[in-house]
């Protein structure tokens, strides 16, 4: 099953990639997730495993997770190595004026599950959509109000200097 | 003692070879129905697995996660919290309370929970009934790790560095009745302390609510159970009577039954190191009461949340 969700961010691409990309951060905007832990020598990069858990009806669902594609600022995607199959990708593209379009897609199942697999993929489908919108909201929200703090800052400095 | 009341009974015609007659009847059809209830208990005790742990399989449990998701999210509605109190690695004794009868809701839910938290490469075992074992249809239950309740087996699950899920109440504590439902009783079972000191390995309560909300449990049945002698044949403690679909009353709980979406909610503790709280020649007495307090404490705490019964 594949669910997507995306938005626009009121931010240059470098600013959100330094969020999407920070696994020290990741607790911070991630919906529904109760842990995100590093799990291999690289913090982050190509090749970096995190131990991830998101809460989904009754359970904690997760495993281990390994980067496999990590391309700054446009792509950053995972695989399950342990656990629940899983496909996970950030898609970030420059879009005039500055801002950056955000899509989240996640792909999820257990091969060899058969009918039982299916029918609950499609009733966690609603749970894990609204995830990830909450996910894009709570990111939108903490980095366009990051830039309005330091664009604050600045002006408040500048006024002093002044 | 039967033997000598036959051989005093009257014949009905008085004649001294009748009575010995009526005797040899009456003895060769209690010695049938004898041969009867050993071959009943041979059969069962065959049925009964030997405690192979790798007959548990990892692709097997991982296979049937999502109908256990969907029954423990759809139909319980279940919450388990505290995964993390349970060490990442390494032996630990896992100490539940539990309820539902034989069809055990918070086992389902609790199993799912684990497999997904650690995933189902770590070696969990649960160790269940005999019986619950040897019924037909129930075989599958190996595959998850269920393992018929002994010492060696929890001794031999817990040497290979597994998480061990006890449930000492067992078909005492399963089975109490439904306005007993908030209340934790292992009827004084200890053994697990034993267990877990000799292994040394820490100890963690698991604490469940709703369970005995999945049907109207009347009574354990201790009388009827005594009666019958299922303590003797088949260490069955109890034959309880409930009230439950689709059967209406139902004795014994053997086929097990459609039990109602209450919703069930598991609380995991910290891990309870036995020696380091309680000195390094511990009383079995003192943590089993120690244990006993705080897991109701807990249950006391989940039941104040709880606004209606199976609506939760």
């Amino acid at each position: 099953m594949r669910v997507a969700a995306n938005t626009r961010v009121v931010a240059p691409i470098d600013r959100v990639w330094s969020f999407v990309s920070d696994p020290e951060r990741v607790l911070s905007f991630m919906s529904g997730v109760t842990r995100w832990e590093v799990a291999s020598v690289r913090h982050t990069g190509l090749g970096a495993r995190y131990r991830v858990l998101f809460r989904v009806g009754a359970a904690e669902i997760g495993g281990l997770i390994e980067v496999v594609e990590f391309e700054p600022p446009r792509e950053f995607a995972w695989t399950s190595v342990l656990g629940i199959d899983q496909r996970g990708r950030w898609r970030l593209r420059e879009l005039p004026g500055g801002h950056t379009n955000v899509e989240l897609r996640m792909a999820y199942g257990v091969a060899g599950s058969g009918r039982s697999g299916w029918i609950a993929e499609r009733v966690a489908a609603p749970t894990v959509t609204r995830h990830l919108r909450r996910t894009l909201g709570q990111l939108k929200r903490m980095i366009e109000q990051e830039q309005l703090r330091e664009r604050a800052a600045a002006r408040r400095s500048a006024a002093r200097a002044v | 003692m039967a033997s000598t009341g036959v051989a005093r009974a009257p014949s009905r015609n008085g004649h001294v070879g009748d009575e010995r007659r009526n005797g040899d009847v009456e003895q060769s059809g209690r010695s049938l129905l004898g041969r009867l209830a050993s071959g009943v208990v041979d059969q069962v005790q065959r049925r009964i697995p030997r405690g192979d742990l790798d007959e548990r399989d990892p692709d097997f449990i991982r296979e049937r996660l999502p109908l256990m998701w969907l029954a423990a999210t759809v139909w319980y509605r279940g919450e388990v919290r505290g995964l993390g109190n349970i060490p990442d690695e390494g032996p630990v004794l896992l100490v539940g309370n539990h309820s539902g009868g034989n069809m055990i809701p918070d086992t389902l839910l609790f199993t799912l929970a684990f497999s997904t938290f650690f995933g189902v490469e770590r070696r969990f075992y649960q160790l269940a009934h005999n019986l619950v074992l040897a019924l037909p249809g129930l075989g599958s239950l190996r595959k998850f790790g269920t393992v018929a309740a002994s010492p060696s087996n929890a001794r031999e699950a817990l040497e290979s560095g597994a998480a061990l899920l006890v449930y000492p109440g067992g078909d005492y504590e399963v089975h109490r009745p439904t306005w007993e439902r908030n209340r934790v009783d292992f009827g004084g079972r200890k053994g697990f302390i034993r267990l877990a000191l000799e292994q040394d390995v820490p100890m963690v309560p698991v604490v469940s609510i709703g369970g005995q909300e999945t049907a109207l449990f009347l009574t354990r049945g201790e009388g009827l159970a005594r009666l019958l002698g299922l303590d003797r044949m088949f260490r069955l403690k109890v034959l309880p009577i409930s009230l439950a679909l689709p059967w209406g009353v139902n004795v014994g709980d053997m086929l097990g039954h459609i039990p109602l979406p209450a919703k069930l909610t598991i609380e995991t503790l910290p891990a309870i190191d036995l020696r380091e709280e309680f000195g390094p020649d511990p009383d079995i007495d003192d943590i089993y009461d120690h244990l006993i307090r705080l897991m109701q404490e807990t249950l006391d705490a989940l039941a104040s949340e709880r606004r209606r019964p199976i609506l939760g």
